[in-house]
């Protein structure tokens, strides 16, 4: 598929960079270079159509023409600033010295953060080297959630792992996206055991398939629960209620605004 | 495992052939039944503590394999008290997503609020146009939290030993904070103090004089613990050495706050990634070198203290801000209407309906987008970690640039310190299960969300 075949069709969507050129630069290994794009372009992961929720006939608001894309910040180009550089250099020349090319999809610096997209089949070697790497030294792992982005199609379900260094008090954030399709991943269960719990979560949550955790069951859901609560195609529920003769509409059905 | 099962009438009690034996499910008065049946030689007892337990801090449910008094394996089963929140709040506008979050960890309700809003404010990128005095705020009532969450630890970990005197002295003291926060926020728990930009209201008159009381009476009552618990032989036999995880246990599973201090690790979140000005306030970061329940208790007990000096150098700072603003001044981003506290408690300020209603059209029509649409947030991903009384309370949030969260993640510290149970009760006694427990404090009400 070429961007050009399934670019929206709009003069308010950014075309160099939606998220379709990134999903192919994506498969392609590129060696060690981490820097795909310009960091002033924004990807592309949605687009909004009307101003009140309400689709088609049912919109009488007369802003049902109003189509706005939804963007993410997109790749960051070099040099990334403070002890980012640092990170990101010894990361590349360590999974270089692990024979691995092309384990950072990109990196994304937004707010003084850092995100390091990492490849599902090499999560597990790269978080090992953020651990035990002198110059890494990532020896915590606060968090690990997911986040659903259904049209980002073939890597709707991603996985973001928080680390923290302590020695050298900083933070950073691993991405994985892996496709709903196939929803696999490799645990860091084996490389930090405090992902167990978290992990099991976000498989609860999100349906996401973490291979090698030591017992990948529900935990906040009851073990017969069916569907995955935090997806975005699971509706939120409820039930409408009645108050003095009027129903209102549980939160996921009333109007709203987006 | 099961090969044949018996027709009984109760499917749940009944005895069941196994390959490594009969298995019995007891559910009480049933239990000659059993002995009958068991040759007394290979007793192997599960038992399933909880959740409905006076000893496991709500509703926490503990799978303990038992021999003799010996516990062989101890698992925690948790998710009781899953509310939804994370997905709630991805339906209600950023404004309201306080409400929610702060219902998680209800002891500590502040630190959620706190975790939240410095999150989003990161997102909005207006992290240094926050008010000063919205932020002294914020640290005043974070570390009369802090106070109020240990006393409820230390508690109800003697209630859970059967020391009831330190429960009826930690929630008589707890009762006077939370007078502070009903006077200050309008509620006792759960108030959603802090909001998007600042602070949801002023300081009412009277509440520096009222904190300085209650801070008096609080370092007047503080030493009854130590006199009663620190030296006291019972109480120490049942703490020290229980529940015991350095810190390369406490690091592997990510357990942070009082437990890693317990270890002689200075992390506190608070000195070394300041947030909400920490950096300019006195106070020490509390460590012991003994990591178990009772260099738990001793950390608890001493932070308290750091967290009183805090207070009363936040109190003198709000002394000198009298007037000065609480809220950003983006009125874009600001919630419009500021909330006071009026003889028939808590409501909109009668000032600004009059302005809205009787005064000026545009100022109706701004309040009335900001209420019901909400603000727009720019696209993009930001986590915000802080010192909760539990340990590193973190808020992962994403926007997709619209007016609710896309995504909001708590990395609650209750959820990530109770997969200690294992390592810190196995081959224990029973009873030091309970201990082990106590001495990490978890919350379910933050471990489930």
């Amino acid at each position: 598929m070429t961007p050009a075949d399934d670019a929206p069709k709009r003069p308010d969507v950014q075309r160099p960079n939606t998220q379709d050129v990134s999903h192919e630069q994506v498969a392609e290994p590129r060696g060690a270079e981490v820097v795909p794009s310009d960091a002033s372009t924004l990807e592309v992961v949605d687009v909004r159509e009307g101003m009140f929720g309400v689709r088609g006939t049912g919109d009488t608001s007369g802003y049902g023409g109003l189509t706005r894309p939804v963007t993410l910040p997109g790749a960051t180009q070099r040099p990334f600033g403070g002890w980012f550089d640092d990170v990101a250099d010894r990361l590349d020349s360590a999974l270089t010295s692990e024979q691995l090319t092309g384990s950072v999809e990109k990196v994304v610096v937004d707010r003084d953060e850092i995100t390091f997209h990492v490849r599902a089949a090499d999560l597990l070697t790269v978080a090992r080297v953020m651990r035990d790497d002198p110059a890494l030294r990532f020896e915590l792992c606060s968090s690990v959630s997911g986040v659903h982005y259904p049209h980002e199609t073939g890597r709707e379900m991603h996985v973001v792992h928080h680390l923290l260094s302590m020695t050298h008090n900083r933070r950073v954030r691993l991405e994985v996206a892996v496709p709903d399709a196939d929803p696999h991943l490799p645990s860091v269960v084996p490389v930090y055991p405090t992902a167990d719990w978290h992990e099991r979560e976000t498989f609860d949550m999100f349906g996401i398939v973490f291979d090698g955790h030591p017992a990948l069951t529900r935990i906040l859901m009851p073990d017969d629960w069916p569907g995955h609560p935090q997806r975005k195609d699971y509706p939120l529920g409820g039930i409408p209620v009645e108050y003095k003769g009027a129903t209102v509409p549980p939160p996921d059905q009333r109007r709203s605004y987006n | 495992m099961t090969d044949t099962q018996q027709p009984t009438s109760d499917p749940y009690a009944g005895t069941q052939e196994t390959t490594s034996g009969p298995v019995f499910t007891v559910t009480g008065q049933d239990w000659d039944s059993v002995t009958a049946g068991s040759d007394g030689r290979e007793e192997h007892i599960v038992v399933n503590m909880g959740p409905q337990h006076p000893s496991t801090h709500g509703v926490l449910r503990l799978i303990l394999e038992v021999d003799g008094e010996m516990v062989t394996e101890a698992r925690a089963g948790i998710g009781y008290l899953h509310t939804g929140i994370e997905k709630n709040m991805e339906f209600r506008s950023w404004t309201q997503g306080v409400t929610f979050c702060t219902r998680m960890d209800y002891v500590a309700p502040f630190f959620n609020e706190a975790a939240y809003v410095l999150s989003l404010e990161k997102l909005l990128g207006i992290t240094d146009e926050i008010p000063e005095k919205a932020q002294t705020l914020r640290v005043l009532m974070m570390e009369l939290n802090r106070i109020s969450s240990h006393l409820v630890c230390i508690a109800t970990g003697g209630m859970e030993l059967g020391a009831l005197t330190v429960m009826t002295c930690g929630f008589r003291d707890r009762e006077e904070i939370l007078d502070l926060f009903e006077m200050i926020t309008g509620l006792r728990m759960n108030s959603a103090y802090f909001r998007p930009g600042g602070v949801s209201m002023d300081l009412p008159s009277g509440a520096l004089e009222k904190i300085a009381e209650t801070v008096a009476l609080l370092r007047k009552r503080l030493p009854e613990y130590a006199a009663l618990c620190n030296a006291n032989p019972i109480f120490k036999g049942r703490l020290v050495d229980v529940g015991y995880l350095d810190v390369a246990g406490c690091l592997s599973l990510g357990i942070t706050g009082p437990p890693l201090r317990a270890t002689g690790l200075d992390w506190d979140l608070r000195k070394k990634q300041p947030y909400c000005g920490y950096e300019t306030y006195d106070f020490e970061t509390i460590t012991w070198d003994q990591p178990d329940s009772y260099g738990r208790f001793r950390v608890r007990q001493a932070e308290m203290w750091e967290s009183l000096k805090i207070v009363e150098q936040a109190a003198a700072r709000l002394a000198t801000m009298e007037g000065q603003p609480v809220m950003v001044d983006d009125k874009k981003i600001a919630w419009p209407a500021q909330l006071a506290i009026g003889a028939d408690g808590m409501g909109n300020s009668l000032d600004h309906i009059k302005h809205i209603m009787g005064e000026s059209m545009e100022a109706l029509i701004h309040h009335f987008k900001l209420v019901t649409e909400g603000f727009r947030v720019p696209a993009g991903q930001t986590y915000v970690a802080i010192e909760s009384p539990r340990g590193e309370i973190g808020c992962h949030l994403v926007s997709d640039g619209g007016t609710r969260p896309y995504r909001a993640h708590f990395r609650d510290p209750s959820f990530v310190n109770l997969q200690g149970t294992s390592v810190m009760s196995e081959r224990g006694m029973l009873s030091d299960v309970i201990v082990a427990i106590a001495s990490i404090d978890p919350v379910m009400g933050g471990v489930d969300r």
